[in-house]
């Protein structure tokens, strides 16, 4: 199960180190593509070996490593789809300064479409703060290009939106807190390992960013 | 919104299997007015409340198909209005159709207030049972006072209530809320056949995944 996170790290990890290959003279070309491909290899065998406990040079690396964005499924209309909690659950754990604030969300939640201008507000105000607003859609499959597409097209959402389609919900809404009993909306705040969720509606601005103020 | 330290170091040490300090907790009586409501083991709370037909029902005039005392009420919160309920309307008419002749019919409560929503008023009510052709009862909780006694926060939000009238399963029907076709475990099914074998069903709550009730 863990493998297909860190395939999808693993993935965009090469994904930008071919970026910044353009700006490396050539001679050294050779040279970082062979240590790229060797962290690549060295984290998958670390990961298809578990229980062997020895440290390797990649796994060094990869803690040291910046914590990448899992790789999505498919997208609709430039929207990441993620098929199973698995795929995203890596957006959970991210372990750095940054302070996320994942909002639970579909487009048949009233509750969830009248809090939202909140979280985009709060996007908009914090650019020089270490926080980043998710929202994560919970709408229904056959909804995506009938439903979400165009209201994220005609609300102009500046915030992250992502998709999960994961019905089986009983076997990740404990994984993203016990505490929450799965309705919408619910905002799952978190900064390394300290976290918090709010299972129920802001009523106001205020009330959010009462919420996310500790963390900052 | 009201914030409470509920704190419980052992609720997040689920989290993410490491133990995660929790920076507080809130309490969401707030926007449930009715939690915590009753568990698996408790007495299962009476009613009286109108069907679609008119009539009135409590536990002790609601029958099973064969016009005898039920061996168990399959009690389901649910509306017309959720998604989640609508997706589950074919669920509990098989449910029905299944188990009533065995003496566990299905007891449908609407707990939405129709001022809040709209779709969920006695009428629109007997036109959805019609056109849908529910065979089991639908009582309309009309002074919105049966789902918080129950502590019910969402449509659908299943109560398998024993011939004694205690709970004996709380949660979700099945185990893919959203997609019928997902379905793999049938969690009222089973709670049901396990009762028959004179045993506790396993698993005894599940998480109810649907829209919240609406009761104000």
């Amino acid at each position: 199960m863990k493998i297909t996170y860190l395939y999808g790290e693993n993935r965009k990890k090469v994904d930008s180190r071919k970026m910044h290959l353009n700006s490396i003279p050539a001679p050294f070309k050779f040279l970082a593509i062979t240590l790229a491909l060797t962290v690549t290899t060295g984290c998958k065998n670390e990961n298809s070996k578990v229980n062997d406990a020895k440290p390797t040079l990649a796994s060094k690396v990869n803690k040291e490593l910046p914590n990448h964005w899992p790789l999505p499924d498919t997208y609709v209309e430039g929207i990441p789809v993620y098929d199973t909690f698995t795929g995203i659950e890596p957006m959970f754990q991210f372990d750095n300064d940054t302070t996320y604030v994942v909002n639970f969300w579909a487009t048949w939640c009233k509750p969830c479409i009248k809090e939202l201008p909140y979280f985009e507000e709060f996007n908009s105000n914090r650019k020089t703060e270490k926080v980043k607003v998710v929202l994560v859609s919970l709408d229904f499959p056959r909804h995506l290009e009938t439903k979400l597409v165009p209201f994220v097209r005609e609300q102009q959402l500046k915030s992250k939106v992502v998709v999960l389609l994961d019905g089986k919900y009983n076997d990740w809404i404990d994984k993203v807190s016990p505490e929450w009993s799965g309705a919408i909306p619910a905002t799952y705040i978190y900064k390394g390992r300290q976290n918090h969720l709010v299972p129920s509606p802001f009523e106001t601005m205020e009330e959010l960013i009462e919420v996310v103020k500790p963390f900052l | 919104m009201k914030q409470l330290i509920l704190f419980t170091l052992t609720l997040g040490l689920f989290s993410f299997g490491v133990p995660i300090p929790m920076v507080h907790q809130v309490d969401d009586s707030a926007a449930y007015p009715g939690l915590p409501g009753i568990s698996v083991g408790d007495k299962a709370p009476d009613f009286n409340l109108k069907n679609i037909d008119g009539k009135q029902y409590s536990f002790d005039n609601i029958k099973d198909a064969n016009g005898e005392a039920p061996k168990g009420f399959v009690l389901v919160f649910t509306c017309n209005t959720c998604p989640y309920a609508q997706a589950n309307e074919q669920r509990l008419i098989d449910l029905h159709t299944a188990y009533a002749p065995k003496g566990y019919p299905v007891v449908a409560i609407q707990p939405n207030n129709p001022a809040s929503k709209p779709g969920d008023s006695f009428e629109a009510m007997k036109a959805n049972a019609k056109a849908k052709g529910f065979p089991f009862l639908y009582l309309f909780d009309d002074k919105q006072e049966v789902s918080p006694k129950y502590g019910a926060t969402k449509t659908p939000e299943v109560y398998l209530v024993d011939a004694n009238r205690i709970v004996r399963y709380h949660g979700a029907i099945d185990d893919s809320p959203r997609d019928a076709e997902g379905v793999g475990e049938k969690f009222v099914e089973k709670a049901i056949e396990a009762i028959e074998a004179g045993e506790d069903p396993k698993p005894q709550t599940t998480k109810a995944v649907g829209c919240g009730i609406k009761n104000t």
